[in-house]
């Protein structure tokens, strides 16, 4: 008897649509984000993540009501992310239904933001989002720091000491994006993910890179992350979360039927 | 019974986090029912059955039950004999007291304690346990003065149900505990006593086994046996 390990399939929404990014950039459509996330919650999938990368003001209206139409629906957690500034944002977002938040680049700006929204909010629903990248050279032991506004920007912040102090700010959990690996599905950085998932104390999502299912044990296995989470391989039809499912299980990892 | 019998199933919101979830829920599975999300008090003694959910620290919501007076309507409500649920934070309300918050007094219904599960937990194979304690874990029933409790009704023993807490309960009182679950250690995770059941874990989020919960629920009697 012991906790799963959580498989969260990921809606990238642009302007209402699910998308999902090669390396943040280049766009396809994978489809009405309700649809998705209903389809998604039939297959079994642990949780739901839908990340809006919406620029435009109308859009974020489109967004809570596409959340509240999947919290009417949908009963297993979801976690709502992208353009998440301000505790009036998320109070929005928890009252449309999420049931956590991602916070990325508001973090960077102010930490002491991810502070304030822990102890209004609780923890529990206060997830901070890390885009990291490897910065160390091939061969050097690795290191790795915070990128933000879509991987485009260096802060030149430690991504592991960011994530030890995200911890001790309130943070609730951890989504680790891997930017090199970001849709170009060669596996999560696994050297990232395991020194994290070590460092703190609070659970830690791999996200980033997956292109099969060996990939997602490996997230668990080797880079030692509580859930895994992936988009384009389950939008595009590759695998099915029930298939995901089996081959976790029939690698030894603890998985939810 | 009347010819106007309904089942009015009262939501207790007392500010803390939102509450549509747990009344999305009961619609679903409870179609004929009047859910309602509401703090008049009034309305609640009204109901049929009442639900007393809980998210966030438990400092803000036992201050918020007692400055709106609701530590005496729970105890009203538990009192008449209506099935009462207790989720999450509103079960650990329930009990004497809680290491959150560097200790809180909580309404003092049940008897134990809420402790924290610590830092740094590993489980007996060196697995790093993080903390909270965030996921779909086996939750295993107790009989209740020898018998499965009704809501348990059409979930498999050792089903999944979903958690997101760092503080669990310890419960005094090993006859009230109606289900266990195990995290570095095992811990109480559905308490009953009478017409009254709480759980740890969130069954509105806990997908077919915590909508069954729900379910059972909505049309619980109040008793055990």
């Amino acid at each position: 008897m012991a906790l799963a390990k959580r498989i969260i399939p990921c809606l990238d929404v642009d302007n209402g649509r699910v998308v999902k990014g090669v390396q943040f950039v280049d766009i396809r459509d994978a489809g009405n984000p309700v649809e998705v996330a209903k389809r998604y919650n039939e297959q079994g999938a642990d949780e739901i993540t839908f990340l809006d990368i919406t620029a435009t003001h109308q859009g974020r209206a489109t967004t809570v009501n596409m959340v509240e139409e999947i919290a009417r629906e949908v009963f297993i957690p979801l976690t709502v992310g992208g353009g998440i500034r301000s505790v009036e944002d998320i109070r929005v977002m928890l009252n449309a239904g999420a049931d956590k938040v991602g916070i990325n680049s508001a973090a960077v700006t102010n930490p002491e933001f991810v502070r304030e929204a822990s102890e209004k909010f609780g923890a529990q629903c206060i997830v901070v989002a890390i885009d990291a990248k490897k910065v160390s050279a091939e061969g050097d032991p690795g290191r790795w720091e915070i990128f933000t506004h879509g991987g485009r920007k260096s802060t030149g912040i430690d991504a592991v000491e960011w994530a030890i102090k995200m911890a001790a700010y309130g943070a609730g959990e951890i989504l680790l994006t891997s930017m090199d690996q970001d849709g170009v599905k060669s596996g999560y950085d696994l050297g990232v993910t395991r020194a994290i998932s070590d460092a703190v104390d609070i659970p830690v999502i791999a996200s980033g890179g997956v292109g099969n299912l060996q990939h997602l044990v490996d997230g668990v296995v080797e880079g030692k992350a509580d859930a895994v989470l992936a988009a384009s391989i389950f939008h595009f039809g590759e695998y099915s979360v029930p298939e995901a499912k089996q081959f976790m299980a029939s690698q030894g990892i603890e998985i939810r039927f | 019974m009347s010819a106007f019998a309904s089942n009015t199933i009262a939501i207790i919101d007392y500010g803390m986090g939102n509450l549509h979830s747990v009344a999305s829920a009961f619609e679903k599975v409870a179609p004929d029912a009047h859910v309602l999300v509401t703090s008049d008090i009034v309305a609640i003694k009204a109901a049929d059955r009442v639900v007393l959910p809980g998210v966030g620290a438990i400092r803000d919501c036992v201050g918020e039950i007692r400055r709106l007076g609701f530590d005496t309507l729970v105890l009203d409500v538990i009192a008449s004999g209506k099935p009462v649920l207790g989720i999450c934070v509103g079960m650990q309300v329930l009990m004497q007291s809680s290491e959150e918050n560097d200790g809180i007094d909580c309404l003092n219904i049940l008897p134990g304690v809420v402790k924290f599960f610590g830092k740094k937990l590993h489980d007996t194979s060196g697995e790093h346990l993080k903390v909270p304690h965030m996921g779909w874990n086996q939750v295993d029933h107790l009989p209740v003065k020898g018998k499965v409790h009704p809501l348990w009704a059409g979930i498999e023993q050792g089903s999944r149900f979903y958690f997101v807490h760092s503080y669990y309960v310890d419960a005094a009182d090993d006859q009230q505990v109606a289900g266990r679950c195990h995290y570095s250690r095992d811990f109480a995770v559905a308490l009953s006593h009478e017409n009254l059941f709480a759980v740890q874990f969130h069954p509105e989020k806990s997908h077919d086994n915590g909508l069954q919960l729900l379910k059972n629920f909505s049309s619980w009697n109040g008793k055990t046996v």
